[in-house]
């Protein structure tokens, strides 16, 4: 309850959670929000500015801007959460090994971070999905493979402090396997920072994946995706701007509302920040 | 310092290693026979056979791996497929132009975040420091490619004051020529191309910066050493700029040279908007072209240029920093 309360006296987390909150059930009740296919065009309605019966207009098919959207989210989201599971699964396995093995273990898989670390991150994901193809699913693998070395990083910094805790080195002592040892009495320790990670990580795949539909490497039409809609607009940006302007909205504030979750999350949890 | 170099030296050889076996392992990701794929349906036989002779794809893998670190130790980065030139100097050729970009757009990042970071540190939790830590949130929220696309709308079409597309002549020919003839118009061109791209890359990478100032001033402000000069009366100003700046600008230092790793990534699409024809443009149009190796040499350039801007910043903090290079 205590807990709670720090969670819910917090700005930032309460307007990133209400955020998040509300694209997530946009998402979900998308077919319930809109009278709209996502994917019918209609060329009689072509771009059609924002009026009473489109509320966002219509872009360059005939089709609602708004309900591209709403169902945009439903990818955008996706891929985040799937884009992170994977990242997040990767890296929490090797920054756990790196930290609780230490030696040439913990060299050699820190090494390989720092070689991750020397690309600009969107540019090997670019390369990747360039390499594998376009489509939802490269898209989710190649995101998962350039993002795990934050995870990595975080998860090692907390494991070298938490294995030199008493009641690791009993666990020890009393001859626990070291499965035993990283899974139970570690991993729960490591978690508050991994949800901050994960967290603001989420932000980050959102528009890592708008970027790549945006240079048509993502999502591919008719899959309704915010990068490609706002792509498409810059065609149309002298008659139709709004084809551009919303689309990024609704990145940004999607972006923004896992940016503030995150952020709060960390004011939380880091004792550090808290004294 | 001179050991600290050497061992910062030392320590860039297996990430450089790293950087090209990654670059190396993107053409093999690539599912089937990465030569057909490139060539399209429509290659005969014989046009397939020849680009797997010219990339090596019939040795084992470790032969084509060695091949390829040997020929990228002589910066030979193989031939283009779509344009038949060699990779190295096509990318030569575009570099200039990205690092042109990124460096203006770092410049412009400082020129906001600096008085911005200082000014919310100085004024915490007032309507300033609310104002500052607001466009600092939306400049991390917002997508680098949006801002560049808003940029259009409003200063390109809107107000016709920026060219939306292309480059002018390079900076430095504008300067030669505004020395040689006295004539700001080769310049003044340059800089109205610059602009709309460099802002908007510029806005993305000075949020985070802003971020940092003002944590770290925060911190430093509250320092005894600022106290006591605060009780001996020195004016606030020089409190500010002369020792609280100079002693937050450390970890400044360590994010801007993160930073333009950001810049070069951003790059990639804000060339991409502008028709800038840099490293980004480059890429992305070998992308829908199939031509791999110029992706592969892309790849590999740009992360050169990053871990050579790193080691840079580390060496930079250490000269600054005695104790890191006790350390």
């Amino acid at each position: 309850m205590k807990q709670l309360k720090r969670y819910v006296k917090n700005k930032s987390v309460v307007i990133g959670f209400t955020i998040i909150s509300l694209v997530i059930l946009a998402a979900i009740f998308a077919p319930y929000l809109t009278p709209y296919d996502p994917t019918e065009m209609d060329m009689s309605k072509r771009l059609i500015s924002p009026n009473s019966e489109h509320l966002l207009g219509t872009d360059e098919f005939g089709r609602d801007l708004l309900t591209r959207l709403l169902y945009g989210a439903r990818v955008s989201l996706f891929v985040g959460f799937i884009s992170v599971s994977v990242a997040m699964t990767i890296g929490v396995l090797l920054g756990l090994i790196s930290g609780y093995y230490g030696k040439w273990v913990d060299t050699i898989i820190m090494r390989i971070v720092d070689i991750f670390l020397s690309f600009p991150v969107i540019l090997l994901a670019i390369a990747l999905v360039a390499a594998l193809g376009p489509g939802l699913g490269n898209v989710v693998i190649a995101l998962g493979l350039v993002y795990w070395t934050n995870y990595a990083r975080v998860v090692r910094s907390t494991v070298l402090a938490v294995k030199e805790e008493e009641y690791v080195q009993a666990a020890i002592t009393m001859g626990a396997s070291n499965l035993r040892i990283i899974f139970k009495y570690i991993l729960p320790n490591v978690t508050a920072p991994i949800i901050v990670v994960a967290t603001l990580g989420l932000g980050v795949a959102i528009v890592a994946e708008a970027t790549l539909s945006f240079l048509g490497l993502g999502i591919q039409p008719p899959e309704p995706s915010w990068g490609w809609t706002l792509s498409v607009g810059l065609d149309f940006i002298r008659n139709a701007p709004y084809l551009s302007v919303f689309p990024g909205i609704a990145i940004m504030i999607t972006v923004l509302g896992f940016n503030l979750l995150g952020d709060g999350l960390r004011d939380i949890t880091d004792p550090k920040l808290n004294k | 310092m001179k050991k600290y170099i050497l061992r910062r030296l030392l320590q860039l050889i297996p990430v450089l290693l790293g950087i090209a076996v990654i670059s190396f392992l993107l053409l093999h990701m690539i599912p089937g026979d990465p030569a057909t794929v490139l060539l399209g349906q429509e290659a005969t036989p014989e046009e397939i056979e020849r680009l797997q002779e010219n990339l090596g794809l019939n040795d084992p893998l470790p032969v084509q791996l060695f091949n390829y670190l040997g020929s990228i130790v002589t910066f030979d980065l193989g031939t283009s497929i779509f344009r038949g030139e060699e990779v190295s100097t096509i990318i030569l050729t575009a570099l200039p132009a990205t690092i042109e970009l990124a460096v203006c757009s770092l410049l412009i990042s400082l020129i906001i975040a600096v008085p911005l970071g200082i000014i919310a540190a100085v004024r915490q939790n007032t309507f300033l420091d609310y104002f500052s830590m607001f466009f600092a949130q939306l400049g991390i929220s917002m997508p680098v490619f949006w801002l560049g696309v808003l940029l259009i709308m409003g200063f390109s079409v809107h107000l016709g004051w920026f060219p939306s597309f292309g480059r002018g002549e390079p900076l430095t020919e504008g300067f030669i020529h505004l020395f040689t003839t006295g004539s700001f118009s080769v310049l003044f061109a340059s800089l109205k191309h610059l602009f709309l791209p460099a802002l908007s890359l510029g806005v993305m990478g000075s949020a985070m910066i802003t971020r940092m100032i003002r944590s770290t001033m925060i911190e430093v402000l509250d320092m005894d050493y600022i106290r006591t000069m605060r009780a001996g009366g020195t004016i606030e100003f020089l409190i500010v700029m002369k020792y609280a700046f100079r002693n937050a600008l450390l970890p400044v230092i360590t994010i801007v040279g993160l930073q333009f790793g950001n810049l070069l990534g951003g790059a990639i699409v804000t060339e991409t908007i502008f028709g800038w024809p840099g490293l980004g443009s480059l890429v992305i149009s070998s992308i829908s072209q199939r031509d791999f190796p110029i992706v592969q040499g892309v790849v590999l350039t740009i992360a050169l240029l990053f871990a050579l801007v790193n080691l840079i910043v580390d060496l930079l903090y250490a000269r600054i920093n005695p104790k890191i290079r006790h350390n």
